[in-house]
């Protein structure tokens, strides 16, 4: 059973409900789908949570994988990592389960189709300002768009267009050639082939959630970061 | 020819050119990129963990340049603009 057939290129085009001007596409429904696993199956599990050594093992899993992020995140951002904790890792969780739920036959990853990714993309196109502004203030933060000389200041504009335009279609092309392979395959050598691409392609999703979430921090951090010019000896 | 053929072998022949030229360069970098990893990892085999991490991502970085031209190549074949333009105009 096919939810996005061979002609399309995302479930984009898969308009499953159509009112007026409201309509409801597949991505929006595997949203809505990986959105309900994650939050319920957090509340379900921060229900009774523990702090001695014996724990549920979901509330392990959960620390687990949130003490990971924040560890990587400190590493990378050299300093205490706690306030953009909650962004990058949410980013992380969202796009790691909908790449993972790919096992589930009739399941299309949400991330897919490049509206989804190019919303993730503008949310961290958003957030570079926004943290930078938040720690270093408005003239500093601005300061560094001119920062080594006036004329780089086209320059930096570009970068951070052409960073989110990256960071949205590698996303995309990642999934959603994956899709399309698999669905090849499946007309031209069904049964082996297939199967080996869909495990690979749970390993390129982890790959690329965590790519995707060191990028947000690489760029948080690099345009957080104070010119410290002034402070010598 | 008319103007459905030359669209369609214009595709087929610009998505498969696309993808096998495209695939070059990363491959290549990618081979590198592995084997700079590699060898400081025999040199300094402690900091494994942080020099894995950074390959694999300077690795994603790099695929993402042979992903771009998958996605043209896929949308050429798949989603192509000036198919259904072209297939209006023939049929009149």
């Amino acid at each position: 059973m096919e939810v996005v057939a061979i002609h399309q290129i995302s479930p984009d085009q898969v308009i499953l409900f159509q009112w007026q001007w409201i309509t409801i596409n597949a991505t929006m429904v595997y949203t809505w789908l990986v959105m309900a696993i994650l939050v319920v199956g957090s509340l379900l599990i921060t229900r009774r949570l523990s702090a001695e050594r014996s724990l549920s093992r979901w509330q392990n899993l959960l620390e687990v994988i949130l003490g990971g992020v924040r560890s990587e995140l400190r590493e990378i951002s050299q300093e205490d990592a706690d306030r953009y904790f909650p962004f990058i890792g949410t980013l992380f969780l969202f796009i790691l389960f909908s790449n993972l739920l790919t096992f589930i036959p009739g399941y299309v990853a949400p991330t897919s189709s490049l509206t989804t990714t190019a919303a993730l993309a503008i949310l961290v196109f958003f957030a570079v300002p926004l943290f930078g502004i938040a720690k270093l203030g408005f003239a500093e933060y601005f300061k560094e768009y001119f920062r080594p000389n006036l004329l780089f200041f086209p320059f930096h504009i570009m970068g951070e267009f052409s960073r989110t335009l990256a960071l949205a279609v590698r996303l995309f092309g990642n999934l959603m050639s994956h899709e399309k392979v698999i669905t090849i395959l499946l007309a031209v050598t069904p049964f082996f082939f297939p199967v080996a691409m869909q495990v690979l392609g749970l390993l390129i999703g982890i790959i690329q959630a965590y790519i995707f979430a060191v990028l947000a921090m690489v760029y948080i951090a690099s345009a957080s970061q104070a010119h410290e010019t002034k402070v010598s000896n | 020819m008319d103007s459905v053929s030359i669209v369609a072998a214009a595709s087929i022949i610009a998505a498969a050119l696309c993808m096998g030229i495209g695939a070059i360069g990363p491959a290549l970098a990618q081979g590198q990129a592995v084997h700079s990893a590699l060898s400081s990892i025999a040199q300094q085999p402690d900091e494994r963990n942080s020099l894995t991490r950074t390959l694999f991502v300077g690795l994603a970085m790099i695929e993402s340049i042979a992903i771009y031209c998958f996605v043209i190549a896929m949308i050429l074949v798949f989603a192509n603009p000036f198919w259904n333009y072209v297939i209006k105009k023939a049929g009149g």
